[in-house]
């Protein structure tokens, strides 16, 4: 194999699992350590740079980065990230002075945001450092989209909502409440710069079966519109045997507020077995708590309405095969009910934008928008969020407005689209002396910290009483110590090294090999612990002094504990800082991307 | 020392062996010498070799003296029995041990202080009574615990740290062994475990006395320009032309390793060591071209490494004199020892 060039971002970036994962590049191990210092202001801070809302996603991120932990490959549980970014928000302080500087004197651009959901948040809160005047056209009347609208306040108090948002607000931002934008063209001719498109994907999928339409009275709901008559105190009750069709996130949003407006027989009605169903594994289990019934290998079949009312629903009884793919009706059933929710999907719906615009729609209906810039195909209109490709969730929204400000920045300053910033990194040792770094080494063999929920005989009192009470001064001081730590990494020096086997000796987890080079297939059959992720990378040195034979490292499970390090008796190994510089177009400075030059030369600058 | 302690990780992909325990049950306490030392390569090459050779940790006894390399037993097999001893007088204790308990797989580790200084006169009876046990001296031609002198193993004209050249003749433990009678004889280097591992097996399966000779580099105080105990010097000066595997007993032989005209020498416990791509006319088994050879090489600079010398059909202690097949501590104590009136009787013999 070829040397491994670490002096490229994405090397080390994936050595980080939950920051690779995460859509925004959060720096998970980075705030994690500033929780463990009890330094909250400056862990907030670091999350907001890239994730903007780190309450908000602190209770409701789908949480891509746990997943990918590397704990949970470790001891089979992911560290509780989610959890411990809502601690760091709970227990900030006022942190008004270190949000940017907002010039009063603007910049002259214009930038319409159509939607006050999380992209658009994104956009203006990257933008309005720089003098920008964003306009944001808002169909309710009040802000957040779909974290205000389609999460409950059970699981998002409003207050939290609330602060997160205004924050942004409160640096300028013109918004226009109760103004639906009805058409692209009128919003055109106001002559902004640019316009941003974060209106969501605010269309519920219908259920069309036998009796969706006889219905005299309107018990059969779509949920994100039923949802959002909840939140918005439209709708205050329920019948008391609900019937959720879908098994989304959406669907267990829709179970547990119906459990809190009067439903006493709840049921998820689900097609497939339980392995395949779309909700997070722990929304399924809050649900199933509070005494919601999820019935599996049900189709529904057909609304059963009697003199114009809903009396039920019947349903095909399926069994699968193996992957769930075919499936053979054995029965069928009727579950009789008061109410039906259907949460089976959403889609996006653009009746707004004139179809002779020059702006291009493609498959399903879509805009045809870029990957990269989120430019569609009418220069200065800008998608992103779940307007952009299909539902995702809130932490993609806010990458999504993070590209799409420094695309506006580059379309407003008269810089192609194309020509980004680049992504930077830095790699600083972390050594304070023989055997002693400034992060805590230790491996500290913990279990996963649960979450208190608020008791079951006190939960359903109102609908605005948070179920999760959040870590403790305990759970949180063992968590934060779970992370490894994956961002200080093992920096190795080829020219350093006299090949005393040190390292391979101490490796806790045997993931360090000094062999002759091979293809990466051969080196993976000759590591000294068996190769079982091949979606981890191998690192490989240049040519050892003394053997020319090459040092390996099977990232997959290396536990950062610094051993190798300590015991080298050359520093050819060191641990050192890996800290990722995500451009903004609210960033001052963007660091570029360092040469690669001679691994003598970088330890020198090491050291 | 390190900061913290190896962490155990549940989930480490580590291989099992047939007692189905992993490396990690054969380590010992975390090494407390210098990183970089050669000792802390063998205490890892030991570790491999017990793992892989599925001996039952309390069925290992780890012996020791003074000096670096004698602290390295606490740092392997951390279930098995130990006797740390007094300077040099290892050979002695294992001498006893062995006796008293045949059963049990003897390694002790030395230094070349510990052996060819202070206790040389023990290890060289060791030698000649063929205890059955493996003897490693972990040779770096210095005494590190006390700051780098020249040791009885340091070459003519190898430099110390600080001062002058060393004049006086090295003690070479293989030439040593070959004019006592040593049934088994190996050099290796501590920065090749590819080699090492598979000569301590090999020292394992010997019915007698196996010494081997690592040469492992201080890295503190004889690893510099002008030292021929270097990682660097080793690797320039080292000449592994007699090669060796080490075939267990329970592996199919023709399957495994091809069998290319090597000779093959079948040990005690049934396992065979195969020397492979040895030079024209080396017998492993002629004490007089053996020692011609290492010194033939050893004028030109070179140092041979690999199992030099090995002699399978030597009887060791036990059976020179001629002991019970079970250890003598399992013995029941009134049977070991029948008491005055059968001493008298015995006595009464001899009259």
């Amino acid at each position: 194999m070829e040397p491994t060039n670490d002096q490229d971002p994405s090397y080390y970036h994936q050595v980080v699992d939950c920051q690779w994962a995460c859509p925004a590049h959060t720096n998970v191990p980075g705030y994690i350590r500033l929780i463990a210092q009890g330094q909250f202001d400056d862990a907030y801070m670091l999350n907001r740079e890239s994730n903007v809302f780190p309450g908000i996603l602190g209770r409701t991120c789908d949480r891509p980065c746990e997943p990918a932990c590397r704990r949970d490959r470790v001891d089979g549980n992911p560290v509780a990230i989610c959890r411990l970014k809502r601690v760091a928000a709970d227990l900030k302080g006022d942190i008004t002075d270190r949000l940017p500087a907002i010039p009063a004197e603007k910049n002259g651009k214009r930038v319409a945001c159509v939607g006050a959901g999380p992209s658009s948040l994104t956009v203006a809160n990257d933008l309005m450092p720089h003098g920008y005047n964003v306009v944001m056209f808002e169909q309710f009347d009040r802000p957040g989209g779909l974290m205000r609208t389609n999460i409950p306040e059970f699981r998002l108090p409003d207050k939290v909502l609330d602060s997160e948002t205004q924050v942004i607000l409160d640096m300028g931002v013109e918004v226009r409440y109760n103004s639906p934008v009805t058409s692209l063209r009128a919003l055109l001719d106001e002559g902004f710069d640019a316009v941003f498109v974060g209106v969501g994907a605010p269309r519920g999928k219908e259920l069309d079966l036998p009796g969706r339409r006889d219905e005299v009275e309107s018990h059969i709901h779509i949920g994100i519109d039923w949802l959002e008559s909840v939140a918005f105190g439209h709708v205050t009750e329920i019948g008391k045997r609900v019937l959720i069709i879908g098994v989304g996130n959406t669907a267990m949003d829709c179970c547990r507020s119906s459990r809190r407006l009067g439903g006493t027989d709840i049921k998820v009605m689900a097609r497939r077995p339980r392995e395949f169903f779309k909700a997070s594994a722990w929304e399924l289990d809050d649900a199933e708590e509070e005494g919601v019934e999820i019935v599996v290998n049900h189709a529904p079949k057909r609304f059963v309405i009697e003199d114009g009312k809903l009396v039920g629903m019947e349903f095909d009884v399926l069994e699968w095969d193996e992957g769930a793919k075919r499936s053979t009706t054995l029965s069928t059933v009727t579950v009789p009910c008061d109410d039906v929710i259907l949460a089976i999907g959403q889609e996006n719906a653009f009746p707004w934008i004139e179809r002779d615009l020059g702006l291009e729609f493609g498959e399903w209906d879509m805009p045809v928008v870029d990957q990269l810039t989120h430019q569609s195909s009418l220069p200065g209109v800008f998608f992103g969020g779940d307007a952009a490709w299909g539902p995702k969730n809130i932490i993609w929204a806010v990458a999504h407005g993070h590209a799409a400000a420094i695309s506006i920045h580059n379309h407003c300053t008269g810089v192609a689209l194309e020509d980004r910033p680049p992504v930077g990194m830095t790699l600083v040792s972390q050594k304070m002396g023989m055997s002693e770094w400034s992060y805590h080494n230790d491996y500290n063999p913990s279990p996963r910290q649960k979450m208190t929920h608020i008791e079951l005989t006190k939960r359903f009192e109102s609908l605005d009483l948070e179920v999760e009470l959040g870590f403790s001064a305990e759970q949180t001081a063992r968590e934060v110590q779970r992370c490894l730590n994956c961002d200080v990494q093992t920096a190795f020096e080829a020219p350093l090294c006299i090949e005393c086997d040190a390292c391979i000796d101490i490796c806790p987890v045997q993931c360090l090999t000094i062999t002759s080079n091979g293809s990466e297939a051969d080196l993976r059959g000759r590591l000294s612990a068996p190769s079982v992720n091949l979606h981890q990378a191998l690192f490989v040195s240049d040519a050892l002094p003394q053997t020319g034979r090459v040092m390996v490292k099977d990232e997959n499970v290396c536990v950062h504990c610094g051993l190798c390090a300590e015991r080298c008796p050359t520093s050819a190994w060191d641990m050192a800082l890996f800290d990722l510089q995500i451009p903004y177009a609210a960033s001052a400075n963007f660091i570029p991307v360092p040469q690669r030059v001679a691994s003598g030369a970088t330890a020198q600058a090491r050291r | 020392m390190p900061s913290i302690t190896k962490p155990l990780i549940p989930l480490a992909p580590l291989a099992k062996n047939e007692l189905g325990l992993t490396i990690r049950d054969y380590e010992g306490a975390m090494s407390t010498l210098c990183a970089g030392c050669g000792h802390d390569s063998v205490t890892a090459a030991i570790v491999h070799t017990f793992w892989e050779l599925s001996t039952p940790p309390h069925m290992i006894a780890k012996l020791s003296g003074i000096g670096c390399s004698s602290k390295t037993p606490t740092y392997f097999v951390r279930g098995a029995h130990g006797f740390n001893s007094a300077h040099g007088r290892m050979a002695t204790i294992a001498t006893g041990a062995n006796a008293a308990n045949r059963e049990l797989t003897y390694i002790g580790i030395s230094g070349d202080g510990d052996s060819l200084s202070i206790g040389l006169g023990h290890l060289m009876h060791a030698i000649r009574r063929n205890v059955n046990m493996v003897y490693v001296i972990e040779n770096n031609g210095v005494y590190g615990l006390t700051k780098g002198q020249m040791s009885a193993s340091a070459d003519i004209g190898s430099r110390p740290k600080k001062g002058e050249a060393n004049l006086l003749a090295p003690i070479d433990p293989i030439t040593l062994g070959l004019s006592l009678g040593a049934t088994f004889l190996a050099r290796s280097f501590s920065g090749d475990k590819e080699q090492l591992v598979p000569i301590l097996k090999a020292a394992v399966a010997h019915n007698g006395f196996a010494l081997i000779d690592v040469i492992s580099p201080c890295v503190t105080f004889n690893d510099h320009e002008g030292s021929t105990k270097s990682y660097k010097f080793m690797r320039e000066h080292e000449v592994k032309e007699v090669q060796t595997d080490f075939v267990p007993v329970r592996t199919e032989i023709r399957a495994k390793i091809p069998n290319d005209g090597a000779t093959e020498v079948v040990m005690h416990d049934g396992s065979v060591v195969r020397f492979r791509s040895v030079p024209t006319g080396y017998d492993p088994h002629d004490r007089l071209k053996v020692e011609e050879y290492i010194r033939d090489r050893q004028s030109r600079g070179e140092i041979v490494t690999g199992l030099l010398y090995v002699d399978e059909s030597a009887k060791e202690i036990h059976e020179l004199n001629d002991t019970p097949a079970q250890g003598l501590a399992k013995i029941p104590f009134a049977k070991l020892c029948p008491g005055s009136a059968e001493l008298a009787a015995m006595q009464k013999d001899f009259r």
